[in-house]
């Protein structure tokens, strides 16, 4: 039930009368967000997580993939020993390859990270981009595109990226295009929903009646106000997507060994489990949880403000 | 006010396919029948639209006024019948005459809150199109702007606004000014005053006057209100389930209506009284466009209704001088109870009995 | 605070309250939605209470029948239905005195229909919620006020759902719901906007003859002047959260004292009003949150001086009239 209603019909009417000069749309944005502290958390962590992955260079203890920089005696030591010389401290320990656990996950993190937003953005606007067309010429035109979307949508997604890989290899880029291939079907549906929904607004039909081309209407006038439910499901598909790669890693099919994410990293040291190593496989396992929990709930508060009813 | 005609419409039609799914095509193919009737919003209008005038289009819902509107700005094109634009059948414009018409004739909403996109600026609002179109450059788009807005009222320094940061009333000049971008010849009210304020209603309606004067505008006012309508228009047409029943002068209308719906709308009107009023409405809903009475639509409800009336559907007749009405109690053919067309309203419902009177 | 003339007549009085005050606590204030409003219903009278958006009419409804949110706060010095005081009474008896006693109507009848059942249920679930009789007994007072309100084949109706039906019906039937336990009291929030001109000729029909024949008191809401004044006994014009002016309708539509009903009356556009200009009050509402001190129509007013920025309050200026201006007085 819309917070509105819930209050009744008083404030219904109230919220009518008074004139909202006063706020404008972004600050009570902010302040709705703001509003949950669950979602205030997750989206500091996800920060955090963002800027240690974008600043790995800069603030890892060890480039783990420089060979040079490896002392294999090193290897499989536990949380918080130090290396031979005790000029570095493994904060997480390090795994078989004597890789610094903790300089490992930041650079998985950022593969991970990479390869979720690359492939959501293109799934965004490639989804965004049919589901419009579908809505607003209908007909036909809709019912094959929407045909589609559904013989996409029935396949599972593991299997159709797996199918995928096998056909074009290992390698960043083709677990990105195996990741938009499985995601557009999305965004392209809730954007048909949405569109659907404006086309029959007045401001739509106002903009035909002034003559303005199909694509102009659709991309200038359309396209804005169908954001905040596709906004939504980005946010929830982007931890899809980490997660799904990090599967495909885990299979070994994702990304190559020079350029781990966190699921290669699990994968690594998924052997290790039960030795006694548990470090390897544990603590990039649990910054994927991280990750992952704290993208679900920045992304179901989003749904919850930026539903259509508490917008204008 | 010239007796120029700056559009006519001919026989205009509008049909809506009802949708079916699948399972109902398999039930309809399992009787035998074909394919779902076509609703008819509109059922062929004809209206001359005289230059610098103010016609007023009333009726209830269902009756097609506003499908009839947005067939008139284009939105929706009609699926018979003709449009001349000055003259020429729109059907056959192309390039800068297409475009010239397509802009010409432009709309102001109904509701001011879904009106206006929510995303947009105010000014970008009002100035996207005329940019768009070459009417002004880029350069001169922001004092374009600025001078629309206050002549529409508004103080200028608000274009860089959204449209939830104003009031009813004032997002309905925004809107006005939406229209006037374009320099349009006529412009169509689709209840452009119904949801306002009467303090607000009366602010825009006086905005509308002076932009006609101003602007040698053209108004086709779509409206239920007929307070408004008395006040604002020159001419009125009346509609009924798709169909044209009555048109004529403002003043000749409320004097002298013909047509026994118009007389029954007339009778509504809310009007200051000191003391109670007796209401004493028409019966009846409003007939569904899916399913149209026979003969004259408005006979189920129709105090003066005759046998006639359930068979055949009567035409627009000039029942006076620039007045026509579409009613079987207008034939002049000695029908017994028949009252004649220029018989003022209250005496009509003295032939109700089978008398010989004759007009 | 003003009190009616007729002190004796305290008795016949159905509702009473004093000195309403409906505030709501925003994030970005206080909203005084209803500002000090006082109303007086005798037993069978019609009231017109008449006002623009934001002038605190529907709360006021509202908050007579308890359905002001947790956001809202409602204080009044006096609210008295019936004998129950309503600024006393619990929430578990507020419940039962709404919809036997005290009934509503909404602008739109989905706010009083339930989509996902017929209309039989919603009826006699109306009815059992006040009183224990049997299901027959339930859906023959059902039949009955269906037929009341002019509702023809009612045994057809009642087994419809609510999309069935157009919305003039959906109305006649909410109306039906609420007369279901004949109330004393019913609150009409512009319960005929929606509709067309010709169906609300029927329902205007309908009220009427319910109000006369079963003794039912109505406050009707409304923003149209006219379209009340033809039914009402009493009318008041309610502006930014206060009554300006209160009176019988033959002497509110005669002798108009309040420059803010002069205005409302000047603008109705008419046959009468061909030609010139309507007469606009110019401006418009201001914000609730931030009203001016003093009278909050002072800087649309005609009338307005250095005087109106105290504000005033409703003075009777006549027999049964009364008025909050400093410059009440006949349209000039």
């Amino acid at each position: 039930m819309s917070r509105v209603a819930q209050q009744g019909p008083a404030v219904a009417a109230l919220e009518e009368s008074t004139a909202r000069l006063e706020t404008s749309r972004w600050r009570r944005f902010v302040a709705q967000f703001a509003s949950s502290k669950a979602a205030m958390v997750s989206l500091l962590v996800l920060l955090v997580a963002i800027g240690a992955a974008v600043l790995a260079p800069w603030i890892s203890p060890q480039n783990p993939y420089d060979l040079a920089a490896l002392d294999i005696l090193d290897a499989k030591l536990p949380p918080g020993s130090k290396n031979f010389d005790g000029s570095l401290t493994y904060w997480l320990g390090t795994d078989g390859q004597a890789r610094d656990v903790l300089s490992a996950i930041l650079y998985g993190m950022r593969t991970s990270l990479f390869v979720g937003f690359v492939s959501v953005t293109a799934a965004f606007l490639i989804g965004a981009a049919v589901g419009l067309i579908a809505a607003y010429f209908g007909g036909r035109m809709d019912a094959f595109l929407m045909r589609l979307v559904d013989m996409q949508l029935s396949f599972p997604s593991i299997l159709v990226a797996l199918v995928l890989l096998a056909a074009l290899g290992k390698g960043v880029d083709k677990v990105i295009i195996a990741l938009i291939v499985v995601q557009w079907a999305y965004f392209a549906r809730a954007a048909r929903a949405a569109a659907i929904v404006e086309r029959n607004k007045e401001y739509v039909e106002a903009a035909s009646c002034m003559a303005l081309s199909w694509h102009r209407i659709l991309w200038r006038h359309v396209f804005p106000n169908c954001i905040p439910p596709l906004m939504v499901i980005a946010t929830i598909d982007l931890a899809h997507a980490i997660a799904l790669e990090a599967t495909l890693s885990f299979l070994g099919v994702g990304v190559p060994v020079t350029e781990p994410s966190l699921g290669m990293l699990i994968s690594n040291g998924f052997e290790f489990l039960l030795s006694g190593t548990y470090w390897i496989c544990f603590f990039p396992g649990i910054a994927l949880a991280v990750v992952v929990v704290s993208i679900n709930l920045v992304g179901d508060h989003l749904r919850d403000i930026l539903n259509p009813r508490n917008e204008v | 006010m010239s007796a120029e005609l700056i559009m006519q419409v001919q026989g205009l039609r509008r049909d809506y396919v009802q949708p079916s799914d699948f399972i109902d095509f398999i039930g309809r193919k399992l009787r035998g029948q074909g394919k779902p009737p076509p609703v008819q919003a509109v059922m062929g209008v004809d209206l001359d639209i005289r230059h610098g005038e103010v016609l007023a289009v009333v009726g209830e819902s269902g009756c097609g006024k506003t499908t009839l509107g947005r067939m008139l700005t284009g939105i929706i094109p009609p699926t018979a019948g003709r449009v001349l634009y000055k003259g020429r059948d729109i059907a056959g414009l192309t390039g800068a005459a297409r475009r010239e018409y397509d802009l010409a004739v432009q709309m102001i909403f109904q509701d001011p809150y879904s009106s206006l996109n929510p995303r947009m600026r105010v000014g970008d609002i009002i100035g996207e199109a005329p940019v768009v179109h070459g009417l002004v450059s880029r350069a001169e788009r922001d004092e374009y702007v600025c001078s629309l807005l206050r002549k529409v009222g508004l103080d200028p320094g608000y274009r860089e606004r959204y449209p939830h940061q104003f009031s009813g009333g004032q997002r309905q000049r925004v809107g006005v000014a939406r229209a006037l971008a374009l320099k349009p010849s006529i412009i169509v009210c689709d209840e452009a005053v119904a949801a306002l304020d009467v303090s607000i209603q009366a602010q825009v309606l006086n905005l509308f006057m002076d932009l006609r004067r101003d602007f040698d505008l053209t108004y086709v006012f779509i409206s239920h209100n007929l307070g408004v309508v008395s006040h604002i228009s020159d001419r009125v047409a009346i509609m009924y389930l798709g169909r044209l029943v009555e048109l004529a002068d403002t003043e000749e209308i409320f004097a002298r209506a013909n047509h026994p719906y118009t007389q029954a709308l007339l009778k509504e009107l809310p009007v200051l009284s000191a003391g109670k009023r007796r209401f004493d409405p028409i019966s009846g809903e409003l007939p569904s466009p899916a399913n149209p009475p026979s003969g004259c639509a408005f006979h189920p409800r129709c105090p003066l209704a005759m046998a006639k009336c359930r068979e055949e559907r009567p035409v627009l007749q000039e029942v006076a001088p620039q007045h026509w009405s579409a009613c079987h109690l207008n034939d002049v053919s000695g029908a017994a109870g028949a009252a004649g067309p220029g018989t003022p309203v209250a005496d009509r419902h003295l032939h109700n009995a089978p008398q010989t009177e004759t007009a | 605070m003003a009190k009616q003339s007729d002190m004796n007549g305290n008795n016949d009085l159905l509702l009473d309250v004093q000195g309403l005050k409906t505030w709501f606590y925003t994030r970005d204030g206080v909203v005084k939605a209803v500002d000090g409003v006082s109303l007086q219903l005798k037993r069978g009278e019609i009231l017109g209470l008449v006002g623009e958006s934001g002038s605190g009419k529907s709360v006021t409804g509202f908050s007579i029948m308890g359905l002001v949110g947790e956001r809202g706060k409602v204080h009044a010095e006096r609210m008295m239905f019936d004998g129950y005081d309503l600024t006393k009474v619990s929430a578990e008896q507020m419940r039962s005195l709404r919809g036997s006693r005290l009934a509503m109507i909404f602008q739109d009848p989905m706010m009083t229909l339930n989509p996902t059942l017929r209309i039989d249920t919603q009826m006699m679930e109306a009815v059992h919620a006040h009183e224990k009789v049997s299901r027959r007994a339930a859906r023959e007072r059902s039949l009955e006020v269906l037929r009341m309100v002019g509702i023809p084949a009612p045994e057809a109706r009642l087994k419809a759902y609510p999309h069935h039906l157009s919305g003039g019906m959906r109305q006649r039937i909410a109306i039906a719901i609420a007369l279901l336990n004949a109330p004393k009291l019913i609150i009409a929030d512009e319960p005929t906007t929606a509709l067309d001109v010709t169906i609300q000729g029927q329902i205007l029909y309908e009220v009427q003859k319910l109000c006369r024949e079963m003794g039912t008191a109505l406050i009707w809401i409304t923003h149209d002047l006219a379209l009340v004044s033809g039914l009402a006994d009493r009318m008041a014009v309610m502006y930014a959260g206060h009554i300006v002016e209160s009176t019988s309708t033959a002497e509110l539509i005669e002798r108009p004292m309040h420059p803010y009903t002069h205005g409302l009356m000047s603008s109705i556009p008419s046959l009468g009003t061909r030609g010139q200009p309507l007469f606009q009050i110019p401006g418009s509402t201001p914000s609730l949150l931030h009203l001016p001190p003093g009278c909050a129509f002072r800087t649309r007013c005609y009338r307005a001086d250095a005087q109106c920025e105290h504000a005033p309050s409703l003075l009777p200026v006549g027999d049964d009239h009364l008025v909050s201006c400093w410059h009440s007085g006949e349209k000039s």
